[in-house]
């Protein structure tokens, strides 16, 4: 029987700007987790991942992150990637401050 | 294929003599390929009399033929010395500048870094902090 | 204070020259992202958990006026509007995108300063005592040597796909406020026989596999310094191991092959590479001596300190903790705190910087420094400006009277920017800090230096905090590990392990009970924590940090 298999999200940083990404269904990238595109199947998983790492052009450091898929979108598992989602926690600055 | 790199851009490979491994039984006449791993104690004996010697650079981000061939000129090698493999052109100052003659690479890199980016670091001998403090 | 040649001004131009070029070829793809990384990070750019991070060198921690107002300009005109004074004497922008670096770099050379081998496999920027060339207790000023080293390890061919990354710190001083046994190489200024040279170390760091460095020579010859660092160099370059990046360092090296064979290793390179040194390196020495030489100091009476003194507290609570003896009796050696309670140590604002320039132009000589322990420093003031120069901090949030004491903490950024991190720092700290001043205890505690980091590799120097933290990922839980003992001077020792660590919510607690602890059991006042912790050792703090487990004992 298979392992039960995590819901991953691809997530990497922009090259241009840096900041963090996440890949949608239609191949676009997001600054939003909320939008991101959630995998629950692993060999699909590792071929979005396969395939956001060649888009060299646009995204650095790919890598698959875990996530709960919820009803209001996919929400961060580990703190590591909650940080990524808001920004720093000493300034209101990053994904945190974006609209204001 | 492969383009060898030097001070006046690309040209193609005009060394007909092949290569021996370092560690085959040596003559002086020979042409050695002397792996990145190399140890110091190697430089030495009829190594310092080949006509050519090549260092390989299996990645970029290896620096050891830097200093390999650096020691080898120290130790009055002559001949001449070639810089082999993963080599970009933001290395190609190093590689003058520690003693290489020239700079061998394959058509891909060639094609993805082409000669302009090469000749841009051909002025190598300018702005060398080594050559003035040891003037 | 060292003037750009124009053979450094050129260098620094064509180098950015370079860099901008190197840009637009990783946008272009004729540069992988593994080979564009090591050429960005050789010129102090990362890419960080939220954006990309410039690094820029203050080399030997001496900044001017000018160059204090250039960072600030650079922290509004590209970033957030401040800027993060590091550990190793560099200053660290959050918030730059790849596009904005190369005219970031160009800012900096118009001050003549550069962001080259704050990263990457390289030889990093020289560290040296932050009270060079002010200090009562120095034998000569270190940074005139700094400066050479600079030169020398800058561009170096041979030197920048290293096994690993390269620190050095030289103090001119036997009481080391340069962690120099902390560093890749450590130098000490030493004299034998009326001639200068230097004791050097080796295979010191902090990090997973702490060491303290050891002597591989007792004493150097001055002039044999560059052949003898570039022997080092050279002899871990090719034995150093590439194979698995904990087991790098030179450190390791040492370890696994032994302080006396990389000696006779060092020795014969030594002997190749001495005669290529023609003796111009010394010639440039001694003009740079000449351009570090002392400023004139003023010699005025001091009636308006000690009037200040005598009648304001604030003043003098701030005098007692933020002054450091200067060489001449009417002067002081001021730090200036960046660690107000409850802000981010090493943070300051663009107008700090400049209110700190204008004190600097002002009142020092136009001249400052930044500590390895996170602070900035007017170097050289005269005593009777000190009343106004206080009064001028207090403006600006700057006149945090705790230079040594429990709340003027180092901290890594930690998790809150860094892409290593495996919990958050910043946070820490700042509880900590606010803890103790709400409590009124940290000037009846005195001398305690609390160091933290995010994760193994110790940029927070936790290892020799008297108290250490590390912060560590515990099945997706921060956690933090607590050590004690620490010490990060001339009697450098690593500090031990408490046991279990804690979460969170229970390090300040945490804290505060080894205080407490120290505060019951010293003899007196005047022992601080690192005595009494000497005196003791851990048993008393372990069975107050772990009572069940002391029960438990008991009951056995």
């Amino acid at each position: 029987m298979p392992r039960d298999f995590k819901p991953k999200v691809v997530t990497a940083n922009a090259l241009l700007e840096g900041d963090v990404i996440y890949l949608t269904e239609d191949d676009s990238w997001t600054r939003e987790l909320k939008q991101a595109e959630v995998i629950t199947d692993e060999a699909v998983a590792q071929i979005r991942l396969l395939d956001a790492s060649s888009r060299v052009a646009e995204a650095v450091g790919a890598y698959l992150a875990d996530v709960i898929d919820t009803p209001d979108g996919p929400e961060p598992v580990h703190f590591r990637e909650d940080f990524r989602r808001k920004g720093p926690s000493n300034h209101f600055h990053g994904k945190q401050a974006a609209g204001q | 294929m492969s383009v060898i790199v030097t001070d006046t851009g690309f040209a193609p490979d005009d060394w007909t003599g092949g290569f021996a491994a370092l560690d085959a039984e040596q003559t002086n006449a020979a042409a050695l390929d002397m792996p990145s791993d190399t140890p110091e104690s190697a430089l030495s004996g009829a190594v310092l009399a080949a006509p050519m010697l090549r260092i390989a650079f299996p990645s970029s981000a290896d620096g050891r033929g830097f200093t390999l061939a650096r020691l080898l000129r120290l130790r009055g090698y002559t001949g001449r010395l070639r810089a082999q493999g993963h080599v970009i052109a933001d290395q190609y100052a190093m590689a003058r500048r520690s003693g290489f003659d020239e700079v061998e690479i394959d058509d891909a890199l060639a094609a993805r870094q082409p000669e302009d980016q090469w000749l841009f670091r051909a002025n190598w001998q300018d702005h060398d902090y080594q050559n003035r403090l040891r003037g | 204070m060292y003037r750009y040649s124009d053979f450094d001004a050129a260098f620094v131009a064509t180098r950015n020259r370079q860099f901008r070029a190197q840009v637009e070829r990783r946008i272009d793809g004729s540069l992988t992202e593994d080979e564009f990384k090591p050429l960005r990070l050789m010129n102090g750019l990362y890419l960080q958990l939220h954006a990309y991070m410039l690094r820029v060198a203050v080399p030997y921690g001496t900044l001017s006026s000018a160059q204090m107002r250039q960072l600030a300009y650079i922290a509004e005109r590209w970033d957030k509007g401040y800027g993060h004074f590091t550990t190793r004497q560099n200053i660290q922008y959050n918030w730059p995108t790849l596009g904005d670096v190369p005219d970031m770099l160009d800012a900096l050379a118009e001050v003549q300063m550069h962001a080259i081998q704050t990263s990457g496999n390289t030889i990093r920027n020289v560290t040296a005592d932050h009270f060079a060339g002010a200090a009562a207790d120095e034998i000569a000023d270190p940074r005139p040597v700094a400066e050479l080293i600079r030169q020398w390890s800058t561009d170096h061919p041979e030197f920048q796909f290293m096994p690993r990354k390269f620190k050095i710190a030289i103090t001119g001083s036997p009481n080391d406020r340069a962690v120099t046994r902390a560093h890749d190489i450590g130098l000490r200024m030493v004299e034998q026989d009326g001639a200068r040279g230097f004791e050097v170390l080796v295979g010191g760091g902090l990090g997973r596999t702490p060491m303290i460095g050891k002597v591989i020579t007792e004493f150097l010859p001055e002039a044999d310094l560059l052949p003898y660092l570039e022997a080092i160099v050279s002899v871990w370059n090719l034995i150093g191991r590439r194979d698995n990046k904990y087991k790098a360092r030179i450190k390791i090296t040492v370890h696994e092959h032994g302080i006396d064979e990389i000696r006779r290793l060092v020795d014969a390179r030594f002997a190749e590479l001495r005669p290529a040194f023609g003796g111009v390196d010394q010639q440039m020495l001694a003009e740079f001596r000449a351009q570090f030489a002392s400023p004139v100091l003023k010699s005025a009476p001091t009636d308006a300190y000690d009037t200040a003194y005598a009648k304001d507290p604030v003043f003098r609570s701030w005098a007692d903790t933020n002054l450091t003896a200067h060489r001449d009796p009417d002067h002081a050696i001021v730090q200036i705190s960046l660690k107000a309670h409850g802000a981010t140590p090493g943070d300051a604002s663009a107008d700090q910087m400049r209110a700190m320039a204008d004190l600097a132009e002002h009142y020092g000589h136009g001249e400052l420094r930044v500590s390895h322990e996170q602070n900035i420093v007017l170097p050289h003031v005269h005593k009777s400006d000190l009343p106004q120069i206080h009064a001028i901090l207090q403006q600006h949030t700057l006149a945090t009277a705790n230079i040594g004491l429990i709340s003027d903490i180092i901290a890594c950024p930690g998790m809150d920017y860094c892409a290593l991190a495996t919990a958050r720092s910043i946070p820490i700290a700042q509880e900590i800090a606010t803890r103790f001043d709400d409590l009124k205890l940290e000037h009846e505690i005195g001398d305690l230096k609390i160091k933290i980091s995010g994760c193994i590799n110790a940029c927070g120097h936790h290892h020799v905090g008297h108290i250490g933290i590390l912060g560590l990922d515990r099945a997706g839980v921060e956690n933090y590990q607590i050590t004690l003992g620490g010490d990060h001077t001339e009697t450098a020792a690593l500090g031990a392990r408490t046991g279990p660590g804690f979460p969170a919510e229970e390090i300040v607690g945490a804290v505060e009970t080894i205080v407490h602890t120290y505060l019951d059991i010293r003899e007196s006042r005047e022992e601080t924590f690192i005595d009494t912790f000497r005196r003791t050792g851990m048993a008393p703090f372990k069975a107050a940090l772990y009572p069940e487990k002391e029960a438990a004992r008991n009951a056995a």
